[in-house]
This record gives structure tokens, C-alpha cells and sequence, in this order.
């Protein structure tokens, strides 16, 4: 199903994902936070996941190291370099993780050992994936520490992570994630806790190293100006399926799926025209909780200004939009096919909608 | 309502005022004190929306927390319809909190997880007894359908809403004593993009329908643009600009001010801004001996003399102020 849209010779991908699924069980049953997620992942390149909670983002993003919580089904194919993943055991993972790809997440007290200083967690990982001697690795240490916007990567270096404060520690973990110098990092939210002017800088590293190590990034993110701004390729994701891959320009220029227009409505931005106090466009409605998922309908359609009655009768697949992909009857070659059809016998055109 | 004040308050005055206002905390592990508030004065007429911005540790979190009387601050005074907010104590502060309630980031812990939330709607109407018997009912359901919850959440815990529903129940136990004032801290910054949309959305209406006064911190500039109508800037305790929201977003005359709003990510753009005007992170606080602004061991502006002395708010434009010596000399992002 993953049909990538037409482009110049790339290199293999270093990470290909096809229908993965992460099931977990609630009362009972086996439901699908991650449903049957695809996508290709090239070096260098800066894929962006967006979606809301519940989206199934952040299970994605663990699912991608082989850390999906206990109890999960992880099924479909994960391979990295050529080599699957998918069921290959902690032996499998032991050597990816760290070195291969690494995981940086939201909440790092959880991350990050608490007895020991962040200049030890720091050495320890470089060291456990690159034979350095002790000194030579506490000077890499404070690089990175330097890298991820220390001012006094000194002090950063040996203080135990309960004397940092939550924007320091989200630093910290994040230096220590890079440590090794992996080829993928997936990182989910990296930047939520941080302020404006820190976020930015981190960031700013991000950009720096895809552009000077080749490092592909998996950034999972609900902010849509991150994503704007640092990515190419965004995958949006709605009751965890893909609801639209995009090139991330053509994304924000021509969203294809109500949702992703939706949501690019819904943001903020700085000095819109228009008087003071005017309200937010905003998509009504929650997403969906997992059990009250209908398996044979769209699960964005109770929300969808733009349904019709097939919507809830069939769920719609990925269908090519331009050089996107969209899970939208919209863009279905049937009723595309359907719709041409009307327009010539001069019918009412209305009875479908225009894509 | 008790018959608290018998001198009728002057509608034309403001609603709330706060005048160098300081708070001052030990640092842990040593002897010295630093200022997380330093002299920060500000006022809020009726209906009207300040907006305070600024990074963590900027003392806005601590200034919110002063304002709605969690804390007290080490030095100032504070009005509150004219009233000496800061002389009540016992009963008498305890009747007047029904007047300044407050929102907070996370409901996920500001909820108590093993109470039904319609239990926690009613518990500021016991406590202030504003309600009684079959009226407390009533009231929760008035409250739900004010704030856009469907009556059946009554019965659930808050593990069991979304967070935006649990951000809903939140404010709907914030109204529940009828305000004047609502603090809200980062009220949005933990839901999604289009759940924070509609609680924005809510934020608004409710002030037209109650003729709410927001004290509205948040770190994102795009979000208090636009429900604010004044906007406060705040760095290392201080207010460094204020003015119009508008105004201060189009023509901001701070370089802090203009730092911040080079680094909200712009969805619209291709590329990120060129990288914003500070290049060297915050240091928390500023050296004991420094007598210059706090501001210029990171300002692209910074001469000689912001080394060496601190500057005051200036007033610099239409109801634009700004502590700088040089204003208005970084030209802002453009958008």
C-alpha cells in the first residue's frame, strides 16, 4: 500500500516499516492502538509523526525500538538496514538500541538513573558503544552537553538529575541519546517541556546533525510549527492509522484530508488579521477512545465536515492525492471515477462532493 | 453574596492592582536568596485579559500564584477591588477566594484521580456555601453545560474524560464560586492542537457571558495574542515590556520580547527563522554583583551602559512600555 510518490533516486531506506501494528488489551480485547502504520525512513531525512493523544504516536514511537509496553502485540515488519526486527527478542534489539537508534521521550526523570551523575550516565553510553578510555569519553560527554544548549556543561556534568531542573533533564537525556551517535533517533516530543528560546536550540541541533551526520530523525510532535519548519516528510495520524503522508510543504500547502485541514486551521499564529478576541477554529469533538473505535467506517467521519453516507459504512484506504497519500473516500478512484461520471451527464454535481 | 465592603467599589477603577510586588526564595543547598519576583507591578480592569509570557524562570508561574494568594510575596501590595488583598487572612481571606480562583496546566493533577469530577464541581460550592441540598445539583449541571461537558461526565473519574474534558472540569470548579478574576497558568499547553483550540475558544466565551478578568500566563506568544488584551513580558522576575497585545506582538521594543517571538515555530514558514537574536541560553539568575540588565549578558543591542546600569519601564509608545536603553532596535521577525 505504500506507494511513494515519485522521486529522484534515493538510497535505500535505513529503516522500513510496513503494517505495524501494536495491539493492547482493554477489557478484554485486543484493540489496535497502532493499526497498520507503513513508511519508509532515508538517511538524513526528517519524517515528522503528528497527531493528537490517542492518535497512537507515542506507542508508535516506542514500538519503533522494540520497547512497546508488556502485554502489547507488536506485529507487521520492521527492519533496519534490511535486517527485521519485528520478534527479534531483546538478543535482536540489544545492539540496535543506543548505537543503531535511539529514543528520546517527555518525561526524562523516568530516563535518567537517578543515583548517578549525568556525567557518568553520559560516559557510560559513549562508552558502551565506542571503544574510548574514561577521560577521552568525559571530554565527548561535555560536548554534548555543550551541544544541547549548557551553558556550564561543568556543572550539568556533575550533578545527579534530581538537581536539574525539568528543561535540564529533557537537555541532559537528550545528550545522553546522542551520545553514541546513532544512525535513527525517534524522538517523541523532545522539545514540549522546553521554553521557546532553548526548544529552538535544540532543534537547531537536530537540523545540524541530519545535515552534517546524516542522522534520520523521527520526530513525533503535536506542534505543527516544529513540524513546518524541521521536517520533510510529515505523517499525520488519526486513531492510529496514517490518516495522510505528505511531503511536508505540500502538507501545509494542500492538506488532503479534512483532518490535516482541520488541524492546520485550528493553530495559532502570530498576527492574523482580524479583530481581537475572535475564536479559534476548532475541530469539534474528541478523538475517538480506543474501545469506542467502529472497525468498517472512517474514524474521523463523526468529526468530518465533509461525510457522506459511505463513510460510515466502509473504512477508506490510503489513496494517492497529489504526491500525498490520503485515507479519505475523497480521493478514492471510485468515487473520483463517480463523480466525473455525473459531472458529464450534467447532473447535479453536489451529489458527491468535489474532492 | 455577603455584604463584604460597604463602600461601593468605583467601576472605573481597576479590578485588580499589584505594585512591586517581590518574592524572594532561598536557593537550595545555600545562604543566598534570589529574587523569582522582583518589583512587578500591574493592573486589571474589569472583563480585561493580561497576558503574562516569558520562559520558565521568568517568576511568571510565581507571580500567578501571588496574585491568586498561594503564596505571599515578600514585599509589595496587592488591590483587589480596592481592597487590601493582602491584609485578609483567616475567614475573611478564605469568603474573598471565591472572587480570584485559579486553572491550572495539568487537571491531571490539579483533579483529585478518586473523586467523581461532578463531587469536585460541587466542593467549592459546599466549602463557600453557596449552595445547598437539590440547588448543589443544579448548579454542577449549570456549570457542565456553562463549560461544554455533556451531564453524564458528572459520573466519571477524571482518568476516565479526556484531557480536555478534564481541563473543562477544571474550569468549571473555577467558576463554580462566580470569580471576577480567573488566574490561568498554561491552561493549554498540555492539550492537543485542536482541544486547545476549543478551550481557548471557551476561555472566550466565557468572558463575554461572565465578563471574566483573566490573569493569562503562557509561554506561547500565538495564543496570548490573541485572547489578551494587554501583554506583560516577564525575564528573570521582571516585566520587561507591556503594552497593547497586539500592539507589543507587531511592534515589540524589548530584544527579549523580540528573541521570543523569533522562536515560536511558524507553521506557515519553509524554513526556520534564522536563529533567534540570543544565542547563549538563560542563565537563571544574574551574578549578585551585577548592577546592569539582567537581560544583557544575551542582548545582540547590549552597550556599555546596560552592563552597568538597569534600566526602568520606559514609556515609549501609546500605552507601550519597556526597560530598555535601546528600544526598538532589533526589528522584529517577520512573519
Amino acid at each position: 500500500m505504500n506507494g511513494e510518490p515519485a522521486r529522484p533516486a534515493r538510497p535505500a531506506p535505513i529503516l522500513s516499516v510496513r503494517e505495524l501494528r501494536v495491539a493492547i488489551p482493554v477489557a478484554g480485547a485486543w484493540r489496535p492502538a497502532v493499526d497498520g502504520v507503513s513508511f519508509d525512513l532515508f538517511p538524513g531525512e526528517g519524517l515528522a509523526v503528528v497527531g493528537e493523544s490517542g492518535c497512537g504516536k507515542s506507542l508508535l514511537a516506542r514500538a519503533l525500538l522494540g520497547l512497546a509496553p508488556e502485554g502489547a502485540e507488536v506485529t507487521g515488519s520492521l527492519r533496519l538496514r534490511g535486517r527485521e526486527l519485528c520478534g527479534a527478542g531483546e538478543d535482536g534489539w540489544s545492539g540496535v538500541r543506543g548505537s543503531d537508534m535511539s529514543l528520546v521521550f517527555q518525561e526524562p526523570a523516568a530516563a535518567l538513573d537517578p543515583v548517578l551523575t549525568i556525567g557518568a550516565q553520559l560516559v557510560e553510553a559513549i562508552r558502551l558503544h565506542a571503544p574510548v578510555g574514561r577521560r577521552a569519553a568525559a571530554a565527548l560527554a561535555r560536548d554534548r552537553l555543550a551541544e544541547v544548549a549548557f551553558a556550564d556543561p561543568d556543572r550539568v556534568f556533575a550533578e545527579h538529575p534530581h538537581r536539574l531542573s525539568g528543561g535540564e533533564r529533557q537537555r541532559a537525556f537528550i545528550a545522553i541519546a546522542l551520545a553514541a551517535d546513532p544512525a535513527i533517533l525517534v524522538a517523541d516530543e523532545p522539545t514540549a517541556a522546553l521554553d521557546v528560546t532553548v526548544a529552538a536550540q535544540v532543534l537547531e541541533l537536530l537540523d545540524r546533525l541530519r545535515r552534517d551526520r546524516g542522522l534520520s530523525l523521527v520526530l513525533i510532535t503535536h506542534d505543527m510549527g516544529i513540524v513546518a519548519q524541521r521536517t520533510d516528510r510529515t505523517i499525520v495520524m488519526y486513531a492510529g492509522r496514517v490518516a495522510e503522508e505528505a511531503p511536508t510543504r505540500d502538507l501545509f500547502q494542500t492538506p488532503r484530508h479534512p483532518y490535516a485541514r482541520g488541524l492546520l486551521r485550528s493553530l495559532p499564529r502570530l498576527r492574523e488579521s482580524g479583530p481581537p478576541g475572535r475564536r479559534f477554529e476548532a475541530i469539534p469533538g474528541v478523538v475517538p477512545d480506543l474501545s469506542e473505535r467502529r472497525a468498517g467506517a472512517c474514524a474521523f467521519a463523526p468529526r468530518c465536515p465533509e461525510r457522506f453516507a459511505l463513510c460510515d459504512r466502509r473504512a477508506p484506504d490510503l489513496y494517492p492525492a497529489g504526491g500525498s497519500l490520503a485515507r479519505c473516500f475523497l480521493y478514492a478512484p471510485e468515487i473520483l471515477a463517480a463523480a466525473a461520471i455525473l459531472t458529464e451527464r450534467g447532473s447535479s454535481a453536489d451529489a458527491v462532493p468535489a474532492p | 453574596m455577603t455584604a463584604a465592603s460597604s463602600a461601593p467599589f468605583p467601576a472605573d477603577d481597576p479590578l485588580f492592582a499589584a505594585t512591586d510586588l517581590v518574592k524572594r526564595y532561598r536557593r537550595r543547598g545555600t545562604r543566598k536568596d534570589f529574587s523569582a519576583v522582583d518589583g512587578v507591578s500591574f493592573s486589571i480592569a474589569r472583563g480585561e485579559t493580561l497576558g503574562l509570557v516569558g520562559e520558565s524562570g521568568s517568576g511568571k508561574t510565581t507571580t500567578g500564584r501571588i496574585v491568586a494568594r498561594l503564596e505571599d510575596p515578600t514585599r509589595g501590595a496587592m488591590r483587589l477591588e480596592g481592597e487590601d488583598w493582602l491584609a485578609l487572612t483567616g475567614p475573611a481571606l478564605r469568603r474573598r477566594r471565591r472572587d480570584v480562583q485559579v486553572v491550572f496546566q495539568d487537571p491531571q493533577t490539579s483533579l483529585n484521580p478518586r473523586m467523581r469530577v461532578g463531587a469536585q464541581v460541587a466542593e467549592p460550592l459546599r466549602i463557600q456555601r453557596l449552595a445547598a441540598g437539590r440547588e448543589v445539583g443544579e448548579r454542577v449541571a449549570a456549570l457542565f453545560a456553562d463549560v461544554g461537558l455533556p451531564p453524564q461526565a458528572a459520573g466519571r473519574l477524571p482518568a476516565e474524560l479526556s484531557g480536555g474534558q478534564r481541563q473543562r472540569v477544571a474550569i468549571a470548579r473555577a467558576l463554580a464560586t462566580r470569580p471576577k478574576l480567573l488566574v490561568c497558568d498554561e491552561p493549554v499547553s498540555a492539550l492537543d492542537v485542536s482541544i486547545a483550540a476549543q478551550i481557548v475558544n471557551l476561555f472566550l466565551d466565557l468572558r463575554d457571558r461572565h465578563g471574566l478578568s483573566y490573569l493569562f500566563i503562557s509561554h506561547d506568544l500565538a495564543v496570548v495574542e490573541r485572547i489578551a488584551d494587554r501583554i506583560a513580558v516577564m525575564y528573570l522576575g521582571r516585566i520587561v515590556e507591556e503594552g497593547p497585545a497586539q500592539q507589543v506582538v507587531a511592534r515589540p521594543l524589548h530584544p527579549y520580547t523580540v528573541a521570543l517571538l523569533s522562536a515560536v515555530p511558524d507553521p506557515d514558514a519553509r524554513a526556520p527563522r534564522p536563529p533567534a537574536a540570543v544565542s547563549r541560553p538563560p542563565a537563571l539568575t544574574t551574578p549578585a554583583d551585577w548592577s546592569g540588565c539582567a537581560f544583557a549578558p544575551r542582548c545582540p543591542s547590549a552597550r556599555p551602559r546596560c552592563t552597568e546600569n538597569a534600566p526602568d519601564l520606559f514609556a515609549l509608545a501609546p500605552e507601550q512600555t519597556a526597560a530598555c536603553f535601546f528600544p526598538g532596535e532589533l526589528a522584529p521577525p517577520a512573519i
